[in-house]
């Protein structure tokens, strides 16, 4: 019974030392002086392995989520006769909630497992420590590049997911279920401001890029070095990102489009 | 992969990110690059301002003229006092013209519509509007009709 109780205890303060690494974590692989000549050529490779190898899932997945967006709306607004403010809800959804939430969610489940299983790998192979040895930073020449990576890389694919998505959303409404296409851009012209909705999506995208590139770079650099604590530290990874994203996502709208 | 693709590759894509923020702001926000112009202050007096908030939409004829710079309670009057930027090109609004607040569609936003009076002389800069209607106050409505008018 006190074995239980001590056990608990245990993984409590397991769970806080975890927080307390990941910070010092954080700080060693920001901290110190940029070098342009090595560190531009590995963040420009780990932008391509992170960013444009995301785009294919973030292209098809805004396309028909605009276009879901665009039949279940018209469905919905022909009810009160006011179909004409479909561009006004596609756009909105778009730019406050979904592209921002729905990106990181698909960034989470595609870069940032691909960077656990990545960086886990090189833990179990005993690559880190061996860098450590030559007298390279593991967290400069190896952790770096792909965290900042996903900083900058999120922020580009929710925009790109949302205007893919605005345009499938326009493509059923305007093409296929006979919405006037004037009005249709007209009401969300009028409709959508761009420091309040685009600019507060950006950054949304920005809070959650930085949220789910730190958890994936952290799993895999804390995990037990095993096959089997890889896999677990790819699922903590998609898991715990999802979960925080979507938390987040809930304090930030509060803010933002709260009105206190 | 050769190291000069990979960066041709990920230059677009960063450009692209670029031309997805462009389109959203000019297509879908409607964002216009235009300086704001000349304008003049005009005023208006309510008993009732209603839902009017800054930046609302000032209007004559159906056309968008200027729109709300602010509003503040007149203490002594106890009335709301609406201050309106006007476009300098419409510079011919009659001084008896009177200002009326409309809600537009059924559940859209109130906006303040200008209609035109007969005298000669303009409204310029600090003048005010002396014939205003409230804006419509939907429970008001209801128990006059109730109350049998």
């Amino acid at each position: 019974m006190i074995d239980r109780i001590a056990s608990l205890g245990r993984t409590g303060l397991d769970v806080i030392a975890s927080l307390g690494r990941s910070g010092r974590f954080l700080v060693g692989t920001l901290a110190g002086v940029p070098q342009p000549r090595v560190g531009l050529p590995l963040l420009i490779r780990q932008l391509y392995s992170v960013g444009v190898l995301s785009l294919a899932i973030i292209i098809v997945s805004g396309l028909f989520i605009g276009m879901v967006l665009g039949l279940q709306g018209f469905t919905i607004l022909s009810d009160y006769g006011s179909e004409a403010a479909i561009g006004q809800m596609i756009a909105l959804t778009l730019l406050r909630e979904l592209g921002p939430v729905v990106t990181a969610l698909l960034f989470a489940g595609r870069a940032g497992s691909a960077l656990t299983a990545e960086i886990g790998l090189m833990k179990a192979t005993e690559q880190l420590s061996s860098m450590e040895m030559m007298g390279v930073d593991p967290l400069r020449r190896v952790i770096a590049p792909r965290l900042w990576a996903g900083f900058i890389a999120m922020p580009i694919l929710a925009l790109i997911f949302s205007v893919v998505g605005i345009w499938g959303g326009m493509l059923v409404s305007v093409e296929w279920l006979g919405v006037f296409e004037g009005s249709f851009w007209a009401n969300m012209q009028s409709s959508v401001e761009f420091v309040d909705d685009v600019i507060n999506g950006v950054i949304k995208s920005i809070v959650f890029g930085f949220v789910c590139s730190w958890i994936a770079v952290y799993q895999g650099y804390d995990c037990i070095p095993t096959s089997a604590g890889i896999s677990s530290a790819t699922t903590k990874t998609v898991v715990y990102s999802s979960l925080a994203v979507l938390g987040l996502d809930f304090v930030l709208t509060a803010v933002m489009f709260g009105n206190f | 992969m050769a190291q000069r693709t990979t960066e041709i590759i990920v230059g677009l894509f960063i450009i692209a990110g670029c031309a997805a923020l462009l389109v959203l702001a000019l297509q879908v926000s409607g964002l216009t690059p235009k300086s704001p112009g000349e304008t003049y202050t005009v005023y208006a007096r309510f008993n009732d301002a209603g839902g009017l908030t800054p930046r609302g939409k000032v209007s004559m004829a159906g056309v968008t003229v200027g729109s709300i710079r602010e509003i503040v309670l007149d203490k002594d009057t106890f009335q709301a006092v609406v201050a309106m930027e006007i476009n300098a090109t419409v510079d011919t609004i009659p001084t008896d013209s009177s200002a009326i607040i409309r809600t537009s569609g059924l559940l859209g936003e109130q906006y303040i519509d200008i209609s035109v009076g007969a005298d000669e002389a303009s409204m310029k800069q600090g003048d005010a509007f002396y014939s205003t209607q409230s804006a419509m106050n939907l429970e008001r409505m209801i128990s006059n009709f109730a109350s049998g008018r």
